[in-house]
């Protein structure tokens, strides 16, 4: 959206600096930032964990925890300077003038009072309205967030919403005094990617519909380009560059944007798959900061001058600042790409019955819960090749991680069969042989829930080569260390306990001691999800490279559909505990697809502002295993519903080529037909 | 709702049915032969016979104890050798008693210690804080043996304000005896206050720390109002749970207590029982006390229901 040049800009951060203040001195988290957002523009505030970006919001608001101060500079909201004010003139702007929106819509919400009360509390503590006047202004704000039966959300207490209906509360709770700044910390962080793109268009859609300015903060490249005109990069709680969104993903002018730009992967569904750009080492403590470029120890275009002083941010372009002096010779993003990464192994799709190392055949998880049966697993039937990567896409709910427990043992299946090397697998972990054992490794999510605290890398790793791979404790050492320099870690680490390790170097302990069995597949259970995104890359590079010197098979859970077409030979797609599609990565990624899996690739956030998505929207959420919808289990939400059919029936298979299969009533050359239409992707301009 | 009222009665009826069991074998049971304890070792083997007889002795002990439960149940709580009087009306004369001490005890710790708890979390950290968090906890190690017999000499015997013995004749009124009350009350109240205050200063602090108490600061609700709806709501729940299961601890308390001052109680009434090996008295006390205490659990957890949604809505 352009902006009149004359208008003033709605807020205003000038010059400003955040400390907090601790027992080891004060940290300067915040040094130095400006930044302008003007009426009906949105900002977007991206940048890693660390990198200041909610204490750059919250100490401009003057919101900090008690051991927080603004240090210095100005923040002006329509001309008022917000520093100076007092708690009680603060208290008048908030929620009034100034609105937030956060990460977690559940643990925003006050769990015992209910949601119409919570929302009317701003209309009558600022538009002084009475209790009755209030209730109306909720039930307009509701309707206007598109809320289904909005009378009786407000009467409802927070846990019976789902995290999408309730991050529309939230939204228009912000939004009810029409405030003049709207912040929205990571508001879809927390949601599943269909309810994620529900939430991104219905900010997109306020945005024209009211004044505010929005400054929107995020780790998510992808989402920024559906919300905002603006964006600034912060690392380190510094601006590394601000520019207009199309200008900053088309032509970066700092080495650290371009990086970022290159962690995430490229959904592309071609065979041929490159590395991922990496940033050595890590951001730097606040405390700890180089001196000259913050970034010089991590940028590939560091030069002597650099480290000398620090360059400051200036602008290198109209409406375009950089904080790198070698902004000229920063290459275009495409460029940088060819030469910073390298081509790897690409898509494969030989597999025959013979290649087949772990196979489940109608695999059920059911448990009993009070209220009925869970239905976690419902019939999957999926295979994984030696060698290749099976990914298991799917949202909360799907029962993907349930699949894999079951694989390993870990919970019981109560139904169904799995082979490992066409040998039936016991139930539990406790009935397998060792050897049996030995085969399949599991990483999970959250590297700290399998690492043991109190012992040291070194011990984690030697645990399964002593026990399950018989060696004895010197030669088992020497592997370690190996195994530790193979996973890209000092092998100084080997004596350090876990907490001394960042959360991706925890998780590469984990790949390491996975590997140290030498496993025939490892399952990998979102192994990346909770890590910023240049580990993310740089550990999908890592589980890459194993598997091709290893030749080791992967089922690779994860909701992130980008990570998962990056990484795999074959993908399944699952809905409330049964494979909806399945098949060779690059046919599952083009037409005909399953309806669920053109839903998710058209609600995937693309980093790339050129592209065009088809908006196919799921309605409602994922509903409970308990409740599981008759006839086609995603009749109640599928776009393509047929009606009496898909309610009444089990769809069929349909068989498409190789081993590619669809899980619908439509026949597989209809879907194809339907979604020539309505490509997910459309192609980019002048490209 | 009801489903869960109806499963907490089930589990209160299950602890009280194994309380009885386990009092009635205590009592009955394992102190062996209770004819000859009755009549003495002297008495003919005939006498002896007769009185087994007479109290069912004889009878094999499932149905000693049904017949036993079952009087318990109807109100035939038996006859006190030690006081030769019935045990009912002894036993409900003490209750009363007892609960006006716990009624004023109670008046005394629950809000003082609610205050003071909010007080410490709000000043987490400062010397308010410190200075509430060890002085309560200071109380909690004082037994009430000491503190009373400091409070007796303090304000009994120094200032003379109170009595300092507590043996108030039977059926006098409340409002009589509320003078006689206070030493003993405040010695009670003052080991469970420091419990109230850390439960409500602990769970507080938590709250504090909710994401929704910033959302409620950043609609610019003012402090004292964030306070009421948002914070107190949430953060006394479990202060409830303590305050009622403390009530376990006042009986606890009580006894002592109730010796000390010499006050006529059922914490009293059962350690004179217990020395006279009153095995009727014990009984009934015991299981009149297990009663109370289950019924003071049930309060509890209906009240955390009542105040808590997602209990109540699921
Ligand atoms: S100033 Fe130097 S070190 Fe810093 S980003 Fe630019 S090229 Fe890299
Ligand atoms: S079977 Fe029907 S409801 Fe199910 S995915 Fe296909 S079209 Fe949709």
């Amino acid at each position: 959206m352009t902006v009149p040049a004359a208008s003033r800009p709605v807020f205003e951060v000038e010059g400003l600096s955040v400390d907090y203040v601790t027992e080891l001195g004060d940290l300067h988290a915040v040094r130095n930032v400006s930044l302008a957002i003007h009426q009906h523009e949105s900002f977007g505030l991206v940048g890693e964990s660390g990198s200041g970006k909610s204490t750059l919001a919250m100490g401009a608001i003057r919101y900090l925890a008690s051991n927080g101060r603004v240090a210095d500079g100005s923040v002006r909201l329509n001309g008022v300077e917000l520093l100076g004010l007092s708690p009680k003139e603060l208290r008048a702007l908030w929620g009034a003038k100034i609105g937030v929106v956060y990460q977690s819509p559940l643990s925003a919400l006050n769990p015992s009072i209910p949601i119409g009360r919570q929302l009317a509390e701003v209309a009558r503590q600022h538009l002084g309205m009475d209790s009755a006047a209030a209730r109306g202004r909720v039930q307009e704000m509701l309707t206007k967030v598109a809320m289904p039966d909005p009378d009786a959300v407000m009467k409802r207490y927070p846990h019976q919403l789902s995290g999408g209906m309730l991050q529309r509360c939230v939204i228009a709770m912000a939004l009810m005094t029409n405030p003049a700044l709207l912040i929205m910390d990571e508001p879809t962080t927390a949601l599943d990617v269909t309810t994620q793109a529900v939430v991104l268009d219905l900010v997109a859609e306020l945005k024209r519909e009211f004044d505010s300015a929005i400054l929107y903060i995020t780790h998510d490249l992808g989402v920024i380009t559906k919300i905002c005109d603006r964006v600034g990069v912060m690392y380190a709680g510094e601006f590394m560059e601000q520019a207009q969104l199309k200008e900053l993903f088309k032509r970066p002018l700092h080495p650290y944007t371009l990086d970022l730009l290159g962690c995430v992967p490229h959904f592309d569904p071609t065979p041929q798959k490159r590395s991922l750009v990496t940033i050595p080492g890590s951001i730097p403590r606040v405390d700890q900061l180089p001196a000259g470029c913050i970034f010089a120890p991590r940028c590939s275009f560091v030069e002597a001058a650099c480290t000398k002083a620090r360059p400051p941010l200036a602008a290198v372009d109209k409406g375009h600042l950089s904080a790198c002096r070698r902004w000229q010779a920063v290459p275009p993003p495409a460029e940088y790409l060819r030469a910073a990464t390298e081509a790897v192994r690409g898509v494969q799709t030989a597999c025959d019955t013979s290649d087949v190392l772990v196979r489940t055949s109608d695999v059920q998880v059911h448990f009993k819960a009070p209220k009925g049966t869970v239905r976690a697993v419902d019939g999957v039937d999926l295979d994984v090749c030696e060698g290749q990567t099976l990914g298991v896409v799917g949202e909360s709910g799907s029962g993907k991680t349930t699949v894999a427990r079951a694989i390993i043992g870990l919970t019981p299946r109560t139904g169904g069969s799995i082979t490992l090397k066409g040998e039936s697998l016991p139930r539990t972990t406790g009935r397998r042989p060792r050897s049996t054992l030995r085969q399949i490794q599991m990483v999970f999510q959250n590297p700290d829930a399998s690492l043991n605290p109190t012992r040291s890398v070194g011990d984690a790793i030697m645990r399964p080569l002593t026990l399950l791979g018989g060696l004895d404790r010197r030669r088992a050492k020497d592997r370690a260390l190996e195994l530790l320099q193979s996973v890209s870690l000092p092998v100084s680490y080997f004596d350090r306990l876990p907490h001394e390790l960042s959360g991706g170097e925890k998780q590469r302990v984990a790949i390491a001691r996975a590997f140290a069995a030498e496993p025939g597949i490892i399952l990998c259970d979102e192994p990346i999800s909770s890590l910023d995104v240049s580990v993310q890359g740089s550990l999908m590079n890592l589980l890459m490279k194993l598997q091709v010197e290893q030749k080791t098979s992967y089922l690779f859970i994860s909701h992130d559909l980008s990570a998962v077409q990056h990484l795999s030979d074959v993908i399944a797609v699952v809905y409330l505990g049964h494979v909806m599609e399945v098949g060779d990565a690059t046919k599952v990624l083009t037409p005909p697809f399953h309806p669920y899996t053109e839903a998710l690739l058209s609600a995937v956030p693309l980093a790339d502002p050129d592209v065009k998505q088809k908006p196919i929207r799921l309605a409602g959420s994922v509903p409970s295993a308990m409740n599981v919808p008759s006839g086609c289990r995603f009749h109640p939400r599928c776009p393509r519903n047929l009606g009496d059919v898909c309610r009444e029936q089990e769809p069929p298979w349909r068989e498409g080529d190789g081993d590619h299969r669809i899980f619908c009533h439509i026949p597989l050359d209809e879907l194809e037909r339907l979604q020539a239409e309505t490509l997910v992707l459309e192609a980019e301009e002048g490209a | 709702m009801a489903r869960f009222i109806v499963r907490r009665l089930g589990f209160m009826v299950m602890t009280v049915v194994l309380a009885s069991i386990i009092i009635f074998f205590a009592t009955t049971i394992l102190p062996g032969d209770v004819a000859s304890q009755i009549l003495g070792r002297f008495a003919t083997e005939e006498a002896k016979s007769q009185l087994r007889t007479e109290l069912g002795l004889d009878k094999p002990v499932v149905v000693q104890y049904g017949t036993w439960l079952g009087n318990f149940v109807r109100g035939d709580w038996g006859e006190s050798p030690s006081m030769n009087t019935l045990v009912r009306p002894i036993v409900f004369e003490r209750l009363g008693n007892s609960l006006m001490l716990a009624v004023v005890a109670f008046v005394m710790y629950v809000p003082l210690g609610i205050l003071l708890g909010l007080i410490a979390a709000l000043k987490k950290n400062t010397w308010v804080d410190q200075t509430i968090s060890v002085g309560s906890l200071a109380f909690i190690g004082l037994p009430e043996f000491v503190s009373g017999l400091i409070l007796i000499a303090i304000f009994a015997i120094h200032f003379k304000w109170f009595p300092s013995q507590s043996a108030i004749p039977p059926g006098t009124g409340f409002v009589e005896a509320l003078p006689y009350l206070i030493l003993p009350a405040i010695t009670v109240a003052l080991t469970s206050l420091a419990y109230v205050v850390r439960m409500t200063r602990s769970s507080t602090v938590d709250v504090l720390q909710m994401d929704y108490v910033r959302t409620a600061n950043l609609k610019g609700i003012p402090p004292r109002k964030v306070l009421f709806t948002h914070v107190l709501r949430n953060s006394l729940l479990p202060t409830v749970t303590v305050v009622a299961i403390g009530i376990g601890w006042l009986i606890g308390g009580l006894i002592v207590t109730e010796s000390v001052y010499g006050y006529p109680g059922l914490g009293r009434l059962l350690l004179f029982a217990i020395q006279r090996r009153d095995l009727v008295l014990i009984q009934s006390t015991a299981l009149l006390i297990v009663l109370i205490y289950v019924v003071a659990n049930l309060i509890a957890d209906i009240l955390y229901a009542v105040l808590n949604p997602r209990i109540r809505y699921s």
